[in-house]
């Protein structure tokens, strides 16, 4: 019975404990609350069960805010993954080219996301923003506010454009880390440009992309300040997102029950995935461990 | 296979070099013969590896030419000179199995497929690597692996030479002795040019045919270990081979003595003999000499050219003892064999006259053999 004494050390994981059910599980539990009754003033509520559930699950719209955002993020990763990785195989190694490189970079990323979204309306309005009036005046009809196309292509260009260098850093302080003599070896073996990045500059990179695709895929199927900035999710529900969507049930219709309930799937949806990429990319590299 | 000549080679990683000091490599001219086992010996930033890297092609030299069976190879690189490097620390492809490693310089050089298999095939016969051949390279031991870093140079049949860059480094001692045994077997066996930097003398000795001393970016000596041990060209080879060192003692020649007093103090001098008394004499610059520890003789009566020193320090290392004596106010090490009682304070010195050697300003000057 000696033992049981020594349990008194749990008390020391108590401040913890207490932090995190304030700042997390506190909060989550009231969204809880909120998801399985109907609240309608202080004391006025009614038990509901799943039925806020079966209404939002069922809900079109949410449906299509759900593709269009698995759109937005596949697009998001399919583009910047691969982009960022082409800037950082191009960045200059050494002298003054690495700082210029880096601030250059670094630049989008310094910027508040609201003000990202205003910059990018100015910059692609048709009649005054340089790139819009530009593209226009190519005669190309370009307009963000009125073609659901041109809407993507802009959301897309802005997206790119702020968050790929996240990417490229992460994907340059891989390729830092490789010790010159893989690239001495690799010329002694007579390997290829090619064979030099998928045998060794790739696999290397493995532990910065992990985290390079789960931010960008969590932090993508989050957005919201951007495209809510720049097209409100217009036009038509074209660039409704699944936070845009959420906040509309919840700030503009003040449907707190279907809200709470669809901001449990969303959270359960990032956590899933993120979970199934960190499976896939640690399998991939499986037995590289004790390397 | 190939016999590797250095012509003139000097280099600098400045762009702009001005002085001596600004060079790596001050100014390199030997030839490295076919099917040698050469080891490249020399201290931390003597420029062992900036020549193993101009020898290689992966670093061009500022000056100098780099040839290969007299033809001339300085501006190509290593994959043009056919060369193998085996890297401080294992490099390997971590995706790839142990077969596909060693494959890969054959597959970029688009050999036919059964010509692959059959020589990655021997090459793990030779290296006892059969067994791990569809393992995964990165879940290997570290031996393992330079083994196959190893390999990927004896793949290629037709390999110039296999350059070594202190790979036992990062290995468990016990499994070094084991590496450096199969490296001795592999160069028995294919007869091929291999040059291995270290900076470990047991390494350099055991390894090699022929060692080569590097200083401050010269080539101070290549001999083999037993010349290198018992006629050092040059005062840095006594001290950097041999543990401890080689003893030196500046001195200057009167008749057939050396006296090792520069002080003028009364102290009897080392007794040489005459054709090196002579050799002595001419000397112009700076005179020392230098004995190893093993020679020293100690005797606690007054012999016959014996010198009085006096003990300040005995270290016991199990196999033997190292006496520390002070002599004329200099620190002299002595190397005796364990068992042997060591004296107490006063004892007299003997130098035996054939293992004296004198150097003149850092030079031997009586070599005889």
């Amino acid at each position: 019975m000696d033992k049981w004494e020594d349990n008194k050390a749990w008390f020391l994981v108590l401040p913890v404990f207490v932090i995190v059910a304030f700042s997390a599980i506190i909060p989550l539990m009231t969204v809880v609350n909120y998801s399985l009754q109907d609240i309608w003033g202080p004391g006025q509520r009614v038990f509901v069960g799943a039925e806020w559930f079966k209404e939002t699950l069922s809900d079109h719209r949410l449906h299509d805010a759900l593709w269009r955002q698995f759109l937005f993020s596949g697009m998001v990763l399919l583009i910047e993954i691969p982009l960022g990785i082409m800037i950082a195989l191009a960045m200059p190694k050494r002298g003054w080219g690495v700082s210029a490189s880096l601030v250059t970079l670094a630049l989008p990323l310094l910027i508040p996301w609201n003000v990202i979204g205003t910059i990018w309306i100015i910059f692609t309005r048709p009649d005054i923003g340089l790139f819009g009036a530009a593209i226009n005046g190519l005669n190309i009809t370009f307009d963000h506010t009125s073609s659901p196309l041109d809407a993507w292509i802009t959301l897309m260009f802005m997206e790119v454009w702020h968050w790929t260098p996240l990417v490229a850093l992460l994907a340059y302080s891989g390729l830092r880390a490789i010790p010159e003599a893989y690239f001495q070896a690799a010329k002694i073996d007579g390997a290829s440009a090619w064979a030099t990045f998928r045998y060794i500059q790739l696999p290397k990179m493995r532990g910065v992309l992990t985290i390079a695709i789960l931010l960008r895929f969590m932090d993508s199927f989050l957005i919201y300040a951007e495209p809510f900035v720049l097209t409100g999710g217009g036009p038509g529900n074209s660039t409704t997102f699944l936070s845009i969507y959420l906040v509309k049930i919840a700030v503009g219709q003040f449907d707190l029950g279907p809200a709470a309930a669809f901001s449990l799937i969303y959270f359960v949806i990032i956590l899933l995935f993120s979970w199934l990429f960190y499976q896939a990319l640690q399998n991939v590299g499986k037995g590289e461990k004790n390397g | 296979m190939a016999n590797i000549e250095l012509n003139e080679i000097a280099h600098s990683y400045l762009s702009k070099p001005e002085d001596e000091a600004d060079y790596a490599l001050k100014r390199i001219h030997t030839v490295w013969e076919d099917g040698g086992a050469y080891a490249l010996l020399g201290p931390s930033g003597c420029g062992k590896t900036t020549l193993l890297n101009v020898i290689s092609g992966l670093l061009t030299p500022s000056q100098g030419r780099v040839l290969y069976n007299g033809k001339d190879v300085t501006a190509l690189s290593p994959e043009k000179r056919n060369i193998a490097q085996v890297f401080q620390f294992p490099v390997l492809y971590d995706t790839m199995t142990v077969s596909d490693n060693l494959a890969f310089p054959l597959r970029n050089r688009g050999v036919p497929k059964n010509d692959i298999t059959r020589r990655v095939d021997e090459v793990a016969e030779i290296l006892d690597l059969t067994s791990f051949l569809k393992k995964k390279a990165a879940g290997l031991t570290a031996d393992a692996k330079q083994k196959v870093s190893l390999g990927r140079g004896l793949v290629r049949s037709d390999v110039a030479a296999i350059l070594f860059d202190e790979p036992l480094t990062v290995i468990d001692p016990h499994l070094k002795w084991r590496l450096r045994r199969s490296l001795k077997q592999i160069h028995e066996q294919l007869k091929l040019t291999l040059i291995y930097v270290t900076h470990d003398q047991m390494e350099a000795l055991t390894f090699a045919e022929k060692v080569v001393v590097m200083y401050d970016g010269d080539i101070v000596q290549i001999g083999t270990p037993q010349e290198l041990f018992e006629y050092p060209e040059h005062r840095f080879v006594g001290y950097f081979i041999g543990s401890p060192g080689m003893n030196f003692l500046e001195c200057a020649v009167d008749g057939d003595m050396a006296r090792v007093d520069a002080m003028g103090i009364k102290a009897d001098g080392i007794k040489l003999d005459s054709p090196t008394a002579a050799l002595a004499r001419q000397a112009t610059g700076k005179l020392e000499l230098g004995i190893r520890p093993m020679y020293l003789q100690l005797s606690a009566e007054p012999v016959k050219h014996g010198v009085e020193a006096q003990i300040k320090l005995v270290e016991d290392q199990g196999s033997c003892k190292i006496v520390s004596l002070s002599l004329a106010g200099k620190t002299v090490r002595a190397r005796l064999p364990e068992g042997k009682p060591v004296p107490g304070g006063k004892v007299w010195l003997v130098f035996p006259q054939q293992k004296i050697r004198l150097f003149d300003d850092g030079r031997l000057i009586n070599k005889t053999y």
